[in-house]
């Protein structure tokens, strides 16, 4: 048996409302929260970047999990804004959690997918027996360009994943990737902001990858809707998710407690494991979870999870998803937004 | 061991020098010196100078201001305790006169801060403190005092109006000073609505950047004599050090270095803090002065604040303190200040302080400090 | 600015807070040094700081050193962390009118500042409100 030993979240206490925004690009406010079903997203302080969030959320994933970090053997961020082009956010992550020097570590790329890619492979090495343990996690701090409708929805976060042979918290029972080329969002290298398709980014995109994988792993599992008690859906809004439940036959309260982007807007690489995080914070033993993210480019990646006696241990021992959400939060006008996101040119 | 006398003091006036380097600056005041105490050679030179490489570029300056003063092949010697390199500097040529090493020596201090903008002076400022656990969390000079200051109000009731009066004592002893850098009165008020530089300090509670330099001459009391000089004598002289990082102090609100180096000083003159008539502290912010009034034993630890508000340090005052405007409205050019203090006592001793002259003075105290605290030196003259 | 070996060269303490506890008379070196300032031993061992503690005292910085000219203002403080070892660093996620001497706080990994946009990204301990 291999699986979750521990999860971890972190997300800045920084946010910005949709009606914020809107005034400065005067746009309609209420269409868009309507229309995406977002009312505000997290913003990252100046201070904060996809490394910092990823070893906080690997901290309260430590503390799930209990284990010696030097025992980890590889270590995977996930993420479409790394901090360096070249010179691996994993390497600073093993640092500061004290996994080096024998550890493995690359950066992952893919849209919104990489970190649950991260976690498959780490999962992957565990499950070959190749490593004790391994560390998965997805962590985003993406732009959205100013006045553009993604600038409502980008926003900051991270989930980090242990697995592990022995005192497991969620089973993983079932896994499957659905990947296309199909150029629905991208951002070319050098330039600062991605560019999108448009609607094309619906249906032949996300709609088409996550119900292809979901349709996939249900099929490789022999598991239909009704047999999950949760799923978690990529949230690149509040409408996509809903949506492509319903299509699949998915009821809403299977989703909900996974649902987090009209609070927090669409963390990319951490949007789905943001969503199981707090998801496996209220889950009780027994329940079977299905998660399938999104990445554009495009891509899902499917989970079928099993939770273990073992979620009541820990689930205590790190802060808890929604009071990250819920607690503690300051909100920002938008000039101070622009600051902090480096859309302000200053000079050389 | 001899006793040593300052024999010739020289100090050009104090700011931003735009059109002088620094080895013009330096050499002027050396000059003042030699002419005050009438001689035109030395045994040996010795140099306070915090940062001349990081401000001009320049380090050598055994070298340099050896051979700009006229005085080369002296032998020479450049000390460095960040801002108590100038009195480090006059403990380093007393101790040569003392011991029969030397008979003349030229002390000097000097520091050209303007030629680097405003950062780059910070960053240079900053090296004072620890690099690596203090400056690279953001920390500045100002900064660290900061912390001094809310500490000091926390437990003492130390206020922000207090600290305010220290600049407006000093500034209405700066007035009188016709060689200081900024020789205004300044009000109360104009402290407290000054611009915010680290919280609860603002920009009049900290001392400026400045280009200067000051010299003394030192020579065995019998060679004063001979001079027909009047007599200033150093009786005492004590220097001690602390931890880099002032969160490793044993207490933050208390400069340890400072009542040790006077500790050792009042010691070595066989004087109590009761036995000063007058002090040049190290204000380079308003809460420094307070804390080490009560290093050296001026007033109850603790209550520095409510001394100064009792006028208890004022020119006309029970214990003046910078009576030559201090740090603060004289100006800090960091190397030279040191050399700036003793040189005040010196004309204070000698009567020749004017409109500043604190009346009957007869022992005079020094006090120079690094950092935040992590050195410090205590000099005591008398007048014999 | 740290030169990059400068900055490498710490970051067992910068980002793992590794101290070193005299074998002697327990004194706590942070970070580690070679002679105990206490009874002059030379014998340590290697030990990790907790990462909680109380404000002792605290400023805002307005007028930053030119690396953190971004980033001003910016609360740094001086805390005491649960085993007595004081560290310097930045208060963040505080509004500073709620900051108080005696305030519990825990530590983040932060970004301290970056080399511009082609240079050393700089990380280490911030203190955030417990």
């Amino acid at each position: 048996m291999e699986g979750i030993i521990g999860y971890g979240a972190s997300i800045p206490r920084n946010r910005i409302k949709v009606e914020e925004i809107a005034k400065v690009w005067g746009a309609d406010a209420p269409s868009y929260r309507k229309g995406l079903l977002v009312e505000e997203k997290s913003v990252p302080s100046p201070d904060q970047d996809t490394i910092t969030m990823s070893v906080e959320a690997t901290k309260c994933a430590l503390k799930r999990a209990g284990i010696n970090p030097r025992e980890i053997g590889a270590v995977y961020v996930g993420s479409e804004s790394h901090p360096y082009a070249v010179k691996p956010s994993g390497t600073v992550l093993a640092e500061a959690i004290g996994a080096t020097p024998d550890v493995h570590t690359a950066d992952f790329e893919f849209a919104c997918k990489a970190g649950t890619e991260g976690m498959f492979v780490a999962y992957g090495l565990v499950k070959a027996g190749l490593i004790k343990y391994g560390l998965g996690v997805g962590a985003d701090t993406s732009q959205g360009a100013p006045g553009d409708a993604l600038e409502y929805t980008a926003a900051a976060g991270a989930a980090a994943y242990l697995f592990g042979r022995e005192k497991i918290v969620a089973e993983v029972l079932e896994t499957y990737s659905y990947t296309t080329d199909t150029p629905d969002f991208w951002r070319r290298e050098y330039m600062y902001y991605p560019q999108h398709g448009g609607r094309f980014t619906g249906d032949p995109a996300y709609f088409k990858h996550i119900t292809g994988a979901a349709k996939g792993i249900m099929s490789k599992a022999g598991m239909k809707p009704a047999d999950f008690q949760y799923v978690i859906f990529h949230q690149p809004n509040g409408k996509f998710p809903l949506r492509v439940g319903e299509i699949l036959g998915f009821a809403k309260k299977q989703i909900e407690p996974g649902w987090l982007v009209n609070k927090l807007g669409n963390t990319y690489s951490g949007s789905s494991p943001l969503g199981l995080t707090a998801t496996l914070d209220i889950s009780k033993p027994g329940d079977l979870i299905l998660i399938v993210s999104y990445g554009s480019g495009a891509g899902s990646d499917g989970f079928v999870l099993k939770v273990t006696d073992r979620i009541n241990e820990v689930r205590d021992l790190a802060p808890k998803t929604r009071d990250l959400l819920g607690k503690n939060i300051n909100y920002l006008e938008y000039g101070t937004y622009a600051k902090f996101r480096h859309k302000i040119r200053k000079a050389e | 061991m001899r006793e040593v006398a300052v024999i010739g003091v020289g100090m050009n006036k104090w700011g931003e020098h735009w059109e002088k380097p620094l080895r013009q600056i330096f050499t002027e005041a050396a000059i003042l010196a030699l002419d005050d105490a009438g001689v035109d050679k030395v045994d040996s030179m010795i140099v306070g100078c915090m940062s001349s490489g990081l401000f001009v570029g320049q380090e050598h300056l055994t070298s340099l201001l050896a051979d700009y003063t006229g005085l080369a092949p002296v032998a020479a010697a450049r000390v460095e305790s960040a801002c108590a390199s100038g009195g480090l500097a006059l403990r380093t040529g007393w101790t040569e006169v003392a011991s029969g090493l030397s008979d003349v020596v030229l002390v000097g201090g000097v520091e050209k801060m303007t030629d680097v903008n405003g950062n780059e002076a910070t960053y240079a400022l900053g090296t004072a403190a620890d690099q690596e656990y203090e400056c690279y969390h953001g920390i500045t000079f100002p900064g660290l005092y900061a912390l001094i200051a809310r500490a000091h109000m926390e437990k003492y009731g130390t206020t922000r109006e207090q600290l305010a009066m220290v600049a407006v004592k000093n500034h209405a002893n700066g007035s009188l000073n016709p060689l200081a850098q900024y020789p205004f009165k300044i009000s109360v008020e104009a402290v407290l609505s000054s611009v915010m530089v680290a919280d609860p300090l603002r920009i009049l509670d900290c001392s400026p950047i400045t280009d200067g330099a000051a010299a003394l001459i030192l020579a065995p009391v019998e060679l004063a004599r001979k001079l027909k000089k009047p007599i200033v004598k150093i009786i005492g002289s004590g220097m001690a050090t602390d931890t880099i990082a002032l969160s490793a102090r044993k207490e933050i609100t208390w400069i340890e270095s400072t009542y040790l180096a006077a500790k050792k000083a009042y010691a070595m003159a066989g004087k109590t803090p009761q036995d000063i008539n007058l002090v040049e502290v190290h204000d380079c912010f308003t809460i420094a002065e307070i804390c080490v009034m009560e290093a050296l034993g001026l007033v109850e630890k603790g209550k520095g604040g409510q001394a100064v508000e009792a006028g208890l340090t004022a020119l006309q005052g029970k214990i003046p303190v910078n009576a030559s405007g201090g740090l603060k409205a004289k100006g800090h050019p960091v190397g030279a200040t040191g050399v700036a203090q003793a040189i005040e006592i010196a004309k204070q001793l000698r009567e020749e302080a004017g409109p500043r002259q604190v009346k009957g003075a007869r022992v005079g105290m020094t006090q120079n400090m690094g950092g935040s605290g992590g050195s410090s030196i205590v000099h005591i003259f008398e007048k014999g | 600015m740290p030169t990059p070996s400068r900055y490498w060269r710490e970051i067992p303490q910068r980002y793992r807070l590794e101290a070193a506890k005299c074998k002697n008379c327990g004194f706590i070196a942070f970070p580690p040094r070679q002679i105990c300032p206490r009874c002059h031993s030379r014998s340590f061992e290697t030990i990790v700081l907790p990462e909680a503690g109380k404000v002792v005292t605290y400023t805002i910085i307005r007028v930053p050193p030119q690396p953190f000219s971004d980033q001003a203002p910016y609360a740094v403080g001086i805390v005491e962390l649960d085993n007595g070892v004081r560290l310097t660093g930045q208060i963040v996620d505080c509004p500073f009118e709620d900051l108080k001497i005696g305030q519990r706080v825990k530590i983040e990994f932060r970004k301290i500042y970056q080399d511009g946009d082609a240079g050393v990204i700089y990380y280490g301990y911030k203190f955030v409100p417990e």
